[in-house]
Order: C-alpha cells, then structure tokens, then sequence
C-alpha cells in the first residue's frame, strides 16, 4: 500500500472544524445555566469531540491538547458530573475563540495567538481542578506492571469464556497475531468440549497454552489479549527452564478451534447445557455474564431525541461553488433576453395565422420567469447567517458595558442573495453595537424610568415587495435630539432648531458625526454612521430611522433581494437607452423657463420647490450627440444619492423594467459614470447609470 | 473483496478512514451516524463494522448494540474508534458487543494494520 498523504484531507478537517466551532458556539449561547438541556450539552461535546479526533489525526497537536482541556470539561457536564455554571459557559466561549483562531493560524500556516491559548487553558485547568468535579483523569490505558527483564520467553494459558465469539473476537485471530511475535508453541486443551448433543453451538469450549519464544516484553503480548481481557481467563508467565512438553502443530489447532466456534450452527441442541465440571471457573463466570449482555445495560443513550434544528439542512443539500451558480444566472439571464427578443419580433406577425407561435411564446415566457426565479433562489441564503452572530456579540458587549440586554430575531429564515448577506454584516453590526452602547441604558437608570431592567434589542426581517427590510430595534432611550444638534454645531453642520426630528435624525449620518462623549471600543471605531448609510447604499439600499424619547429608538433599511437583477427606468437619450436604476430616481419632471436658472460659471440649476438642483446633461457625460439640449424640450430625472440630488436631463422616459446586470467590468472595461450594461429585449445594449456617481460629480462641478 | 462499514460523524476523519482502507484493497461504505449505519447493515451485510463512539442521531455504543442483535452480524467484527483512552468507555463497548478498538489518534498504516488483524 502507498503512503497515504494526510494533508489530502485537511481542507474538510478544517471546514468542518469551523462548522463545529459555530455549534458549539450557538449551543453555548443557548444553554441555561439553570435548565441545562441534554441533547445541547451532548452536540457541544461532539462537536469538541470531533475536533479533537481530527486534530489529533491530521497532526495539529496545539488543536488537540487545547480541545483535549476544553472535552473533559464538557464531559463532565455531560455525565452530570458538574454543574453548568455561566462562568464555565464564558470560559468555554473564550475557549471556542482561542479555538477558532488556532485552527485559522493552523489553516494558514500563520502564527497562533500562544499567550491567549496559554491563558484560557490556564482558566479551563483551574474549572477542573475545582474540588466539585470528580476529574476523569485522562490515563493512558495500559499502566501496567514495569516489565521485568524479557526473559526468554512466556508461557501464555488462554482460557476464552464461553461466550467469547459473541463479541466478534476469535480465538484463532489472537493466536495467529502471537505467532508475529515470535515461535509459537500451541497446545489447545479440548478438556471441557461437551458431547455434540450438549454443545451450544456458539459457545467456546477450547482453550490453549501457548508457549510463545520471543523476545519482547509482557506489554506486547497483553495488547495482543487486550480485546478479550474480560473473556477470558488469562496468565501470562515468563518462561523458565526447561519446557519438555508435546507440542502442538499450530495449524491442527486451528482447525479445531473454528469448529469449537462454529459448529453446527444449525444443530438444534437448546438443551440447557452447562460446560462440563471439568472447566468450573469459566462455567461459573461465564453463565451470569452472559445473562448480562442478553438483558443489556440500561440504554445508555438509546433515545436520544431527534436531530435539533442545526443539523436540518443537513440532509438534503449539496455545496455547490458560487461560480456554478453565477454561471447559470448568467444563462438564465441570456435566455430573458432571447425570449424577448423573440417575443418582440412576433409583434409583427398576424396572431390568427400564428396562434400556435404565439401560444408556444407564452409559454416559453412563463417557464423563462419560473427557471429565473428558481435560479436565483439558489443564491439565497437566510439571513440567519448573518443574525446568528448577534447573540453573541450582544452577550459580549453587554456584559462588557455592564448592561442587561436580550436579543430577540424575528424571521431569521427570511432570504436573500448571498453577496447581499455578505455585505450587510458590518453595518448591521454597527447599529447593533450602536443600540447597545447608546440605546439600552444601564439597569438602574432603566429600573428609575419604570422600565424592566432588561434592555431587549430586536433585529427582524421580512420580505416587502421585491425587497428585504431588516429592523435593528430597541427599547433604549431612544436618540437625544439635544446632544445631536449641539453635536452637530460644534461640527459645523447647518442645522435649526425648529428642525423635524426626522431631519434631526438624519444629522447622525452625516460624516464626522459621532455622538459617543468618549470614544469607546465598542462604537466609535472610526467607523460613523455615514459609513453604514455608504455601504448600504451601495447594496442599492436605503436606511430610515425613527425614535421616540425614552421609549427606544427603530432603525429600518430596506435592501434590494438581489444584486444581480435591477429595478429600472429606461431612458432615452439621443438615439441611445440608458437605465436609470429605479431606487435613486426621486421624481420626473418638465421644467418651466422660470425654474431654470444659470450661475455665474455657467452652470444650471433648477429650482425644485424650496431647493435649487444642480443639472447635469447626461449627453455631454456620456458623448451622445443628437440629444436634447433645451431643458424644456427634454425631462429632468431627479436624481438622490448620499443625500443630495441632481436633475439629470434625458430626452424621455421609455418606461420601467427589471433588468438582468452584466458587469461592464469583466467583458470591457469600467467606464467613468456607468456601473453596468444589460440587454434589451431588441438585442440592444443599455448603459446602467451610475447614479451616485453623477450624483457626486454634478455636486461637485456646481459647487466648483 | 472485505466490504467495510465506516461510521462517523466527522467526514474528515470518514474520508480519511475509507480513502485509507480502498488503498488498501478494501471495499468501504460510510454512515454519518449510527442510525444510518444501521439501516445500510440490514441491507447489506458487511465483513466489518468500524464507528466512533459520539455521534448524533444514534451513537457508537448503540449501534454495535443494535447491531449484534442482527443475525447476520452475530459474529462480525466490529471495531469502536474511540478518543478516550479510559477504561470506561472501552468497558461499555465491549458490554455492548464491540469486538475490540481503536484508540484515536491513529495513522493510517494503525489503521490498516489493526483492519487486517481482524480481517485477513
């Protein structure tokens, strides 16, 4: 057999290490300490388990030993040996880390965090060095008797119970490995063989003196016998002087021993039969014994209950690479566009003389959606992925800041694209944290305003239309309309004070803004709010806040369901169509002369209402000559992005559509202003505007 | 061919347990738990059985139980891959009919090794 290269299986090892360091982490999270629940304590304990296996086999060693600490501790637990208390739970979560980060140090081949690894395993030693805890030494199995000088050799008398072939082992087996150690003399005692009427057919009856000349140590012959130590009588002496005995072919005995063992399984022979006297000890023992392994020890873990819920999506699916998956929105995406194509062509035809074409059409159009919708699902994923980090980020800080908060998620199953999921993280953090340093306050002053001292944070999804809105919620002091406003005088922010609280609010998203009074590591890590308003923004999304003084404070944004396909306006500009994506377009309009006006450096704006809205003439940006230039002739399409806004000029309005987005990027190059292409139902190419950029530009160029 | 039965609920160490034993010659199942390992043991009967010991669903110890009450694996080795090195767990192994163990960690020429012990 080649050597077999271990490495070939490290990759699982550490995937699925990591899956099991996320059971245990929300098993952790979800064990009380008051009602500890069996079946959680039970897959937190495989799930170190495994680990351990693995890390052991595959040759992590620092994994092992550390996992190794961290499993008796949990099988203490386990076997109710120890009570769950929260500081072990804590102990065990700085334990997951530690865990988490040695396995990543030992993925990469970075260097492992040592001191903290040394100082939690410090604390896991002294959890079980605590007297209440009846500690399962880890000995290693064989501490036998010191070997005594190998002599020449042993005499091994091997007396199997009865029952012996009833645990799979054979008699013969064990002689034959002997027979590796060195020359092997076998003598097999048939002495208690009954008549064939009384024999049980499975019961053992032989037994054998082996006179074994080698030169190895007692150790080794005892790991021979150490599968059927307790089936068996056994006496391994070293052999001493002169052993004249008759000596037995080793291959007769074989012969007679599978006989002993297997003879006649058939025979009908249930005459209670007790091995003759001659063979009492074996009698004896035996007979009890195996009444033992027929009424079987107490289930120990028989029934468990069924599988719990971390474990249901399991069994029915495959993991399957993001490219795949890519690849086949792509198809899909092509195939939209032909079937529009083609329905677009048979609007020329007569639908009397081609019922049956246009019925197909149908048809085809339908399935086309179906197999669009089906495919996208599959980039779906729960928002649970992302929600599932909250518990213990909230345990963390809230324990950090001295608070008493409790999480509660609302519709975790709800989906959405996976790079969507990725990329909502960091801000959803970021308001949680936010919630929890600024929003909840400390127990006693919750306890002074009448409040129960639990401060309860809730995050939730749902599904609205063709997007997803998540709610980072709490009933904290709700924001404080007084500190932002001062907050954003000393930053030099217009601001009134008869301003809506809507716009108060919305102060807080303006950069620089913070309103920590120090600067804490739990918010306030140069990350502000306008950061968080960026990125989602940057997903297509929009984010709303509301907060009612001393009652807590609501923060929702909605999130398109996919990246990968667009809410459109198309417009036209020229001869060409643009897509305008539908989520920045605050309103269409015909300007009148008088709401144009012309600054001194030859820059236009209009006046929209109270506000004056630079304009940007999206021929000039994009090149397209035959365009409208007169305002008045054309449309202006207000435009909003990070909270300013232009009116970009477009000869009309085609209509709105969802659009399938091909990155610009990966079949050309990126173009200034533009954030993709799609196909029109003609064929045609149309340029998707980025609209935060000439949003960006257009404010620029005004205020220049 | 020696068909082999290989339980465990951790697939780095079923990969590297079954790729171990077809480089060996032998032909290899897998079961994630012992549930299933029990539902593909009535199907078809194995030469050799080798599980962990913790598992979901059903675990090793029940398994070899479960499994020594079948008539065709009344003497069918059955070998419990076990971390614990203690004598408690082999203890209870063997009282549910296990034929013998390996201690984890193992190499795979342990492995193979102890596989052919059994099975040659």
């Amino acid at each position: 057999m080649p050597p077999i290269d271990i490495t070939r299986f490290h990759q699982t090892f550490f995937d699925e290490s990591f899956e099991g360091l996320d059971v245990m982490e929300s098993g952790l999270l979800r064990l009380d300490p008051d009602a500890p629940d069996d079946e959680t304590i039970n897959a937190i304990f495989r799930a170190a388990h495994s680990i351990k296996g693995g890390a052991g086999t595959f040759g992590f060693a620092t994994v092992a030993e550390f996992t190794h600490l961290l499993e008796t501790l949990l099988d203490q637990m386990r076997s109710g040996n120890r009570p769950v208390t929260c500081k072990d739970v804590d102990v065990l979560l700085r334990s997951v880390d530690v865990l988490r980060s040695l396995l990543t140090a030992a993925r990469d081949g970075s260097e492992a965090d040592t001191a903290t690894a040394q100082m939690v395993s410090e604390e896991l030693g002294a959890l079980l060095a605590a007297p209440a805890a009846t500690v399962e030494a880890p000995a290693p199995a064989q501490a036998d008797a010191p070997v005594a000088a190998a002599p020449r050799g042993w005499r091994i008398e091997f007396i199997p119970k009865p029952e012996l072939f009833a645990s799979g082992n054979d008699p013969l087996r064990i002689i034959r490995e002997l027979t590796l150690l060195g020359r092997a003399e076998v003598i097999c005692d048939t002495d208690a063989l009954p008549m064939l009427t009384e024999a049980m057919p499975e019961a053992c009856y032989l037994s054998w003196r082996i006179d074994l000349h080698a030169d190895c140590g007692r150790d080794a012959i005892a790991d021979v016998f150490a599968w059927v130590e307790d089936e068996c009588d056994l006496s391994i002496e070293p052999l001493d002087g002169d052993v004249a005995e008759p000596t037995v072919d080793a291959a007769a005995v074989t012969g007679t021993a599978s006989d002993g063992g297997e003879q006649a399984p058939g025979a009908d022979v249930d005459t209670p039969s007790t091995p003759p006297a001659q063979d009492p000890p074996a009698a004896a023992s035996g007979k009890p014994e195996l009444t033992v392994i027929k009424g079987g020890r107490p289930a120990v873990a028989a029934s468990r209950p069924a599988t719990s819920a971390e474990r249901s999506g399991e069994g029915g699916s495959i993991r399957v690479s993001t490219e795949k998956i890519d690849a086949l929105i792509n198809l899909v995406g092509e195939l939209v566009i032909t079937q529009a194509m083609l329905q677009q062509t048979a609007q020329h035809l007569d639908p009397v003389t081609h019922e049956e074409l246009f019925n197909g059409l149908n048809q085809l159009n339908r399935n086309t959606r179906v197999l669009q919708e089906a495919v996208m699902s599959t980039r779906m994923l729960p928002v649970e992925f992302v929600f599932s980090r909250f518990p213990r980020v909230v345990r963390d800080l809230a324990s950090k800041l001295g608070k008493q908060v409790q999480l509660q998620t609302v519709g975790e199953k709800t989906e959405l694209d996976k790079s969507v999921i990725e990329r909502i993280a960091d801000p959803l953090t970021h308001l949680v944290r936010n919630s929890l340093d600024h929003g909840i306050e400390s127990p006693e002053r919750r306890t002074a305003a009448g409040k129960p001292a639990t401060g309860t944070i809730r995050l939730s999804a749902s599904h609205q239309g063709g997007h997803i809105v998540i709610e980072v919620s709490d009933d904290g002091a709700g924001l404080d309309r007084e500190r932002i406003l001062s907050k954003a005088r000393e930053r030099g922010i217009a601001t009134s004070d008869g301003m809506a609280d809507e716009d108060v609010w919305q102060l807080i998203f303006e950069p620089g803004f913070s309103t920590a009074e120090q600067i804490t590591d739990v918010s306030g890590r140069g990350v502000g709010m306008d950061v968080v308003k960026r990125n989602i923004e940057a997903l297509s999304g929009s984010i709303e806040i509301s907060s009612e003084s001393g009652r807590g404070s609501r923060i929702l944004i909605r999130l398109p369901l996919t990246l990968a396909i667009l809410d459109g306006m198309s417009v036209r500009i020229g001869g060409e169509i643009f897509i305008v994506p539908l989520n920045n377009v605050i309103e269409s309009l015909q300007p009148q002369a008088e709401q144009l006006k012309s600054l001194v450096n030859q820059a236009q704006v209009i006046r929209l209402r109270a506000e004056y809205v630079p304009l940007v003439r999206l021929q000039e940006l994009f090149g397209v000559h035959d365009a409208v230039r007169d305002p008045q002739q054309g449309i202006v399409v207000v435009l909003e992005s990070g909270g300013r806004k232009i009116a970009a000029l477009v000869d009309e309005l085609v209509g709105q559509q969802q659009v399938v987005i091909k990155s610009l990027e990966s079949n050309y190059r990126r173009v200034p202003c533009v954030s993709g292409a799609t196909i029109l139902g003609n064929g045609q190419v149309a340029l998707i505007i980025d609209a935060a950029e000439i949003v960006r530009q257009g404010a620029r160029a005004n205020a220049a | 061919m020696s068909r082999i039965l290989a339980v465990d609920d951790s697939a780095s160490m079923r990969q590297m347990v079954a790729f171990t034993l077809k480089s060996a010659g032998y032909d290899v199942a897998e079961a994630p738990d012992g549930a299933e390992a029990l539902e593909m043991a009535k199907k078809e009967k194995f030469n050799l059985v080798l599980c962990d010991v913790n598992m979901p669903n059903m675990d090793g110890i029940s398994l070899v139980k479960a499994l020594r009450q079948l008539p065709d694996y009344k003497f069918t080795p059955l070998l419990m891959l076990t971390t614990e090195a203690g004598p408690e767990k082999k203890q209870e192994g063997k009282q549910a009919g296990a034929t013998g163990w390996l201690v984890k960690p193992f190499n795979p020429e342990q492995l193979v090794t102890t596989i052919q012990r059994v099975l040659s």
